[in-house]
């Protein structure tokens, strides 16, 4: 199931709802930077709060995402990984150090926000 | 003896009407037990007394008199309907009672073979001049008054074991409190020892604190956790590493010396942690982080941390 992109300006939030193939993940990757590019926005959200399965290739593929992202200037959040998921995560050694993980969407634009308007001090 | 093969093989089973059918027999030694009641209940609450069980004692004369006539009354009907659906009851029932300390399982046993030697006299008086007869009910009787005797011991056992299994789950629920101190933090003081279990167990619960309460910040303390070796810190980064993935910044605290030295030694890198030295500095921090500031409340008055703008 492709993972539908909607615009928050100057956000785009990627909501995945279904467990993602290799494909799908890949769609998302292209889709992503694409819209990136069109929009000229200055952040993503990739909300997984519905996903109960965090393999090593979706780990992988939005680390890589988000450091393509990076290369254009556009901060990647990734929103709502679950306990259980994130204790998965950890027990099979994915973690991801260089992208940023918040509780939830409201998190992930609060976030953003607050790194737009430059100001420091919240979160890390 | 030809009838005592034929008895045995179908104890506690309504059986046929020939004359030493052990149906009639049952029947006659269930009316007996029956008449005899007031008598034989009499015979054992003084077969208890005179034994110092306290059993009866802690009741009134009304109650120790309901009691008594529902244990009999509850051993009998098992042995006239063959169904011990009513002991297990009364089991069940006395068993939780022990386990409030309103009864004790040697008083409660005690009670049940004072019991069971009341009416294994009531039944020699009654067939003592049939010995034939006499082994025959003895079989049905005994087997009947096994079985209870079993289920009794079973009822107190089940219970303790769930009292064992409850406090187990108090004492694993209380042996990490999650801790919100404020708005979105969280401390979280782990004390004792760490092993795979608990450290799982710990970083579900604050996971679960975690998204429950929207922290953004949590302190974790160390403290209370007497040996740390490379196992332990492997735990502990786990459980940092999840809180991070859920977006939440976690700061170690209480490293005592001891333990610093041998983190060092053994190689571990906690680098990737960020650590302050006690409790109230890891609040301190993380208040920064969270950008609160705590002043005093009367002007002129030390603040109690200084006023860093977050």
């Amino acid at each position: 199931m492709p993972v539908p992109i909607l615009t928050q300006a100057p956000y785009l939030i990627a909501s995945v709802q279904a467990a993602l193939t290799d494909a799908d993940l890949i769609g998302l990757q292209n889709g992503l930077l694409d819209e990136a590019r069109r929009r000229r926005c200055q952040g993503v959200i990739v909300d997984v709060t519905a996903l109960d399965v965090m393999d090593s290739f979706s780990t992988r593929t939005l680390q890589s995402l988000a450091a393509m992202l990076r290369l254009r200037g556009v901060e990647t959040v990734i929103a709502g990984i679950q306990p259980d998921v994130a204790m998965a995560m950890v027990r099979l050694g994915l973690t991801m150090p260089d992208v940023r993980t918040v509780l939830d969407l409201d998190e992930g634009l609060a976030y953003l926000q607050a790194r737009q308007q430059g100001s420091t001090g919240r979160g890390q | 003896m030809t009838t005592t093969a034929k008895v045995k093989g179908s104890t506690g089973r309504n059986g046929s009407s020939t004359v030493a059918s052990p149906g009639t027999l049952k029947e006659d030694l269930v009316a007996h037990l029956r008449q005899g009641r007031e008598e034989l209940r009499g015979e054992w609450v003084r077969a208890m007394t005179a034994s110092g069980n306290l059993w009866l004692d802690s009741l009134t004369a009304r109650e120790q008199e309901l009691e008594s006539v529902e244990v009999y009354d509850t051993c009998v009907d098992c042995l006239d309907s063959g169904s011990y659906r009513g002991a297990e009851e009364f089991a069940a029932r006395m068993a939780r009672r022990a386990a409030v300390g309103a009864m004790s399982s040697e008083r409660f046993l005690g009670g049940m073979l004072a019991l069971r030697d009341v009416y294994g006299r009531g039944l020699l008086r009654r067939f003592a001049k049939e010995p034939d007869r006499l082994n025959d009910a003895l079989g049905i009787f005994e087997s009947v008054v096994n079985r209870i005797l079993v289920i009794v011991a079973m009822a107190f056992n089940t219970e303790r074991e769930r009292v064992i299994r409850q406090q187990q789950e108090a004492i694993r629920e209380l042996s990490t409190p999650v801790l919100q101190v404020r708005d979105r933090l969280l401390i979280l003081p782990i004390i004792g020892l760490i092993d795979s279990d608990r450290a799982r167990q710990l970083t579900g619960q604050l996971l679960d604190a975690i998204r429950r309460l929207r922290a953004r910040v949590v302190v974790m303390d160390i403290t209370g956790v007497a040996a740390v070796d490379s196992k332990v810190a492997n735990h502990l980064i786990q459980t940092v590493d999840a809180a991070q993935l859920l977006g939440t910044t976690v700061i170690l605290t209480g490293v005592s010396p001891a333990t610093a030295q041998t983190i060092v030694t053994v190689g571990v890198d906690l680098s990737r942690m960020q650590t302050v030295g006690d409790l109230q500095g890891g609040i301190e921090a993380a208040d920064r982080l969270l950008g609160y500031r705590v002043i005093a409340a009367e002007p002129g008055a030390e603040p109690v941390v200084p006023a860093t703008v977050a």
